[in-house]
């Protein structure tokens, strides 16, 4: 991280007119601080667009915002029409400001791995497992990553776009099978 | 005769009462406390959830329980692997999955009018909600509004629904813990809102009727007849409810004080819904983001104050009452107008169109077979179901299939507050506990 800061603040000296801050007083203190999360409005909603390496600081920022449930972890695979592969999105609510906010990161082709948010939000615990087992997102961290849907002896993660759909052999009877 | 003492006679109705002697029997050790606190938890009247941990047990004195995955008061499929140190319980852990279909794979594979035939076959006995979720999100990624008809129609059937859910809990929460009586009136009076519901849209669940635009079709002739007398008999149905449960004292006794949730372990875990309000949190998506012009509506938002099983009972009593004002209200200023929104590219064209006009034919074939493009982006919509705060992350590429769809499912994340609500307490409770949280293991598991 600290090998970073000083190429930060030299693209941030190039970008200060073009980042743009949320008009909500309580997003704009989460924001402000951090200089590589940007901000962006989707259909009206808030996103704070996460590096990696800051996912972890940033959540516990907005719990300290007064974002006080994390509601949902999902991932989104964008296969090859990004450069990074996985989307991580997680959905916070912050229910005394009646606020919300989407924070997403992303996650790398080959061995994608996200901090876990389970220390900051217990909540995320089902809900990381859950992208774990559907898209094979490694939470660092995280006290119980197993599958939770599919069974433990599954091969893949289902809900990859490369993981195609099709039938599974169902076997009802032994001398006859059904494919 | 001391209040510790039992009587034991037995005496045949109808015969002269005998005079009643004390005996000792069954209070040996319940007399021996003095100050009636064991006794208060004997007979449930207090049940705390601090059982002193017995540091000295072995770790071959505790068994590890496995409940499920079909016991039949586990509400579907779920599984329990309980540790138990007597009867007491320690841990929890919760498996799920037995009933995963895929339904988020399968909804990338439909194009966006068909998904909601997917996404309501997710919470079984909140259908409408979830038909609503997915329609506002992708309303809000087409940009378009409904008419107001359109939006009162949902929240008539959205707010019913929640009746016949909030119905469906009393019923099994009565059964799992005896009242089997409770069981055979809730669904009763569910199934009088469900013939309302096949009366209009056709089937009495997983209907399809909320779609991206409006809804499926007016309401019916005579609707307003139907809804009257569900409201009409409702109250009076509620208030036997209270007969048969709030007066009687075992119901009290084995909900008040049971599977106890703090606000904190509440919002930590993600808890929405009626779990969440019976720890006093003053939640509620209707009133803090409204959907589906609900502002309109003057309702309460029923809260508990101990977050235990009694409370959810209670705010789910409550919340059938508030549904039922809503109903009413809407009943009476339902706007007239169009069920669905003046959009070609997105509803399809009226039957009459059809045979006359080459252009409603194409669309209608375009509709049907390609559906429409919506333009990409993503957005999260969240309504607030029986369960719990029920949104749809819907992804778009800008084709006809959703790029991804998620649900954020109520009872999923309600699951989490089970080990905790659970954990030392008594092994009876169980049922009790599993009940008032209300999960739905096709809203689990999808």
């Amino acid at each position: 991280m600290t090998d970073d800061t000083g190429a930060v603040e030299t693209e941030e000296a190039v970008e200060v007119p073009k980042r743009s801050l949320p008009n909500n007083e309580v997003l704009k203190g989460l924001f402000e601080p951090f200089e590589d999360v940007s901000w962006g409005d989707s259909l009206g909603q808030d996103v704070a667009r996460v590096p990696n390496e800051r996912w972890l600081d940033f959540a516990t920022a907005a719990k300290g915002a007064g974002f006080e449930v994390c509601v949902d972890v999902t991932v989104v695979d964008w296969m090859r029409s990004r450069p990074d592969r996985f989307e991580v999105v997680a959905n916070l609510l912050s229910m005394q400001h009646r606020l919300r906010l989407r924070m997403s990161t992303t996650a790398p082709r080959l061995e994608p791995t996200v901090a876990s948010l389970v220390p900051v939000w217990p909540g995320a615990n089902f809900a990381e497992r859950e992208a774990y087992d559907m898209f094979g997102i490694v939470f660092e961290g995280h006290p119980d990553l197993t599958r939770i849907l599919m069974p433990d002896e599954w091969e893949g993660h289902p809900l990859r776009k490369d993981f195609g759909v099709g039938a599974v052999p169902v076997q009802f009877k032994e001398s006859h099978k059904v494919s | 005769m001391s209040d510790d003492t039992k009587t034991l006679d037995v005496w045949v109705a109808g015969t002269e009462e005998p005079e009643l002697t004390p005996t000792d029997e069954g209070a040996q050790e319940i007399a021996i406390d003095e100050s009636g606190r064991r006794l208060d938890e004997q007979f449930g009247r207090v049940v705390e959830d601090d059982y002193v941990f017995d540091d000295e047990a072995e770790e071959d004195e505790r068994m590890i329980l496995n409940m499920g995955p079909q016991h039949p008061s586990t509400h579907g499929v779920l599984r329990l692997q309980i540790e138990l140190e007597g009867e007491i319980i320690r841990r929890t852990k919760p498996i799920i999955g037995y009933l995963h279909t895929g339904m988020e794979k399968t909804g990338e594979q439909l194009n966006f009018s068909q998904g909601g035939t997917n996404v309501t076959r997710m919470d079984y006995l909140a259908p409408f909600h979830n038909e609503l979720a997915y329609s506002l999100a992708v309303e809000r990624l087409l940009g378009i509004d409904v008419p107001p008809r359109a939006a009162a129609i949902r929240v008539l059937l959205s707010e019913l629904n929640r009746c016949s859910s909030h119905l469906v809990a009393l019923a099994t929460n009565g059964m799992d813990i005896g009242a089997i009586s409770m069981m055979m009136y809730g669904f009763r009076e569910r199934e009088q809102i469900l013939a309302f519901f096949e009366k209009t849209t056709g089937l009495r669940m997983n209907h399809n009727f909320i779609r991206p635009g409006g809804v499926a079709a007016d309401l019916p002739p005579g609707w307003k007849d139907d809804v009257a007398a569900i409201i009409e008999e409702f109250p009076r149905r509620l208030d036997q409810y209270d007969d048969l449960l709030e007066n009687n004292p075992i119901w009290v006794a084995r909900t008040k004080g049971v599977g106890v949730l703090s606000a904190e372990e509440a919002t930590g875990y993600g808890i929405t819904g009626p779990t969440l309000r019976s720890t006093g949190v003053d939640w509620d998506i209707r009133k803090a983001f409204p959907y589906s012009g609900i502002e309109q509506y003057e309702f309460e938002v029923p809260l508990g104050e101990h977050g235990d099983v009694y409370d959810r009972y209670r705010i789910r009593v409550e919340e059938i009452k508030q549904s039922l004002s809503i109903v009413e209200q809407v009943m009476d200023t339902i706007p007239k107008g169009d069920f669905r929104v003046d959009d070609r590219k997105v509803t399809p064209p009226p039957r009459a169109r059809i045979d006359e006009s080459m252009e409603a034919l194409i669309h209608h074939f375009k509709l049907f077979t390609e559906g429409y493009k919506v333009p990409a982006g993503e957005t999260y919509v969240a309504v607030e179901s029986p369960r719990g705060e029920l949104g749809c992350y819907l992804v778009s590429d800008g084709g006809a299939n959703p790029y991804r769809m998620h649900t954020r499912a109520p009872s999923f994340a309600n699951l989490q507050a089970l080990p905790i609500a659970m954990a030392d307490s008594l092994m009876a409770d169980t049922v009790a506990t599993i009940a008032s949280l209300d999960p739905v293991m096709g809203d689990v598991d999808r």
